[in-house]
């Protein structure tokens, strides 16, 4: 609908300079708030292996000691969470995701992929958009290892979508030729989510 | 599932109640109103004279039986941008943008059954009261328990209608907490949620139990972490969360 104006609101203006790092519809947060569907999992380092499975090749699975032999690379980015906050340079040390494929040969039919995490949260994200330096596996926030409720041991971050699509308690990938929807976007939630189109929901 | 399409709509407030020092609840009438499920959210949208928007989240607080209406119980955070505009300037008659129903998981009606164990803290409470509401709507015999954590009497959103649901209702019991300053007289708990008091509480529910937890993170992750230690099921074990992480 075309605009109302609210009585009586004006609102809390930050500087241009933050305004225009804030997607449509967004707040400025400057903490770390926590939203996750069900509990927390604790999976233990010894159990905890990272894998690519699906239409590739050979699946390739990295155990916690392999997977901390990859390269890393350092990331300062915003993330935007659907339920209305952005965080400023977060500060992040993880694999890029360009990494991890050079382990595996792609089917060209692959072009979507699941992610899967612990717990059995599940979202999808384009191929397109997790390579040329776009999305990496994280293991660090702020040179800290990632807590629990942050997604540690390691989440997926996909700074460019909405949140829920850097998947916490991350553990692997899965291959896919059609674009299926994971756990939020088969909940209403918007099957692509860039906060800079407002893709918050299913139909947006 | 077809999904409908969420569109913003112009909610006229109906009525405003001071629930507690924090908190006030809002009657929308919705022109295009939708069904909803109990724990639910709608987004609401503030719009400035030169166009400046900004938009938050808030937990439904009505029952979906409440045709043409949505009740939404919003907590005024004193440095907030939204809330402080809906406590301090919103008047009855006020037009303000709404768009939801939102979220398909932390969500129950009658029709998933129970037993129910339902577990809140502060504001918390109010999409757990979406569910209770509901359940009294459908003379729901499904048994369902409340533990409710607040800092103070004066915190606790609903007590009379919670105590009154409690009274008229065999299957339904509240309990309550209290972590800072307990009503005089109180001879019930008087602590944080842990684990001693959620088997107490959830005993005649067992391993059964269907779990729906909201309140700050730190309260969250109490709970669902015993939750899991007493080997519930996780999928039996629905949260939400508001709040950074204190850390």
């Amino acid at each position: 609908m075309a605009g109302l104006i609210s009585r009586g609101f004006l609102g809390r203006r930050r500087p241009a300079e933050v305004e225009s790092r804030l997607p449509p519809g967004q707040y400025l947060v400057t903490d770390f708030p926590v939203l996750s569907a069900g509990p927390t999992p604790h999976t233990s380092l010894d159990r905890w292996s990272f894998t690519i499975e699906g239409l590739v090749g050979s699946p390739v699975t990295w155990s916690w000691a392999d997977f901390q032999k990859l390269p890393t690379q350092t990331y300062t980015v915003d993330i935007s969470c659907v339920t209305k906050w952005t965080k400023l340079d977060t500060k992040w040390l993880g694999v890029s995701v360009d990494t991890l494929l050079q382990a595996v040969q792609v089917d060209p039919a692959g072009r979507y992929v699941m992610a899967y995490s612990d717990g059995g949260y599940t979202t999808n994200v384009p191929l397109d958009e997790m390579v040329n330096g776009q999305a990496f596996v994280a293991y660090q926030f702020d040179d800290k290892p990632l807590e629990p409720v942050h997604g540690g041991p390691a989440r997926l971050v996909v700074p460019h979508l909405y949140f829920w699509k850097s998947a916490k308690w991350i553990r692997g990938f899965r291959f896919m030729e059609r674009n299926q929807p994971g756990f939020w976007e088969s909940l209403g939630y918007h099957i692509h989510g860039d906060p800079w189109k407002e893709e918050r929901y299913s139909g947006d | 599932m077809v999904q409908p399409v969420l569109e913003w709509q112009a909610g006229t407030v109906t009525a405003i109640r001071p629930e507690t020092r924090q908190t006030k609840s809002f009657t929308f009438a919705l022109p295009k109103w939708m069904v909803h499920r109990p724990g639910q959210h709608y987004d609401v949208r503030l719009t400035a004279p030169d166009g400046y928007r900004t938009q938050r989240s808030y937990s439904i607080a009505s029952a979906p039986e409440r045709v043409g209406e949505l009740e939404l119980t919003v907590e005024r955070i004193p440095d907030g941008e939204v809330s402080p505009y809906l406590h301090d300037v919103l008047m009855l008659g006020d037009e303000l943008e709404v768009r939801g129903p939102i979220g398909g998981y932390f969500v129950w009606d009658v029709s998933l059954g129970g037993p129910l164990l339902l577990v809140g803290g502060g504001s918390g409470v109010v999409p757990l009261m979406a569910m209770l509401r509901h359940r009294a709507a459908q003379h729901s015999t499904v048994p369902a328990r409340l533990l409710y954590s607040s800092r103070s009497g004066e915190d606790v959103i609903y007590r009379d209608e919670l105590d009154g649901l409690a009274a008229g209702d065999r299957a339904f019991e509240a309990f309550y907490t209290f972590t800072r300053q307990p009503p005089a007289g109180w001879t019930g708990y008087r602590r944080r949620i842990d684990a001693t008091m959620l088997a107490e509480v959830m005993k005649p529910f067992g391993k059964r139990a269907r779990v729906y937890v909201c309140g700050p993170t730190l309260l969250v992750e109490a709970v669902a972490n015993a939750l899991v230690l007493m080997e519930l099921p996780i999928e039996q074990i629905r949260t939400e969360r508001f709040g950074p992480t204190g850390a």
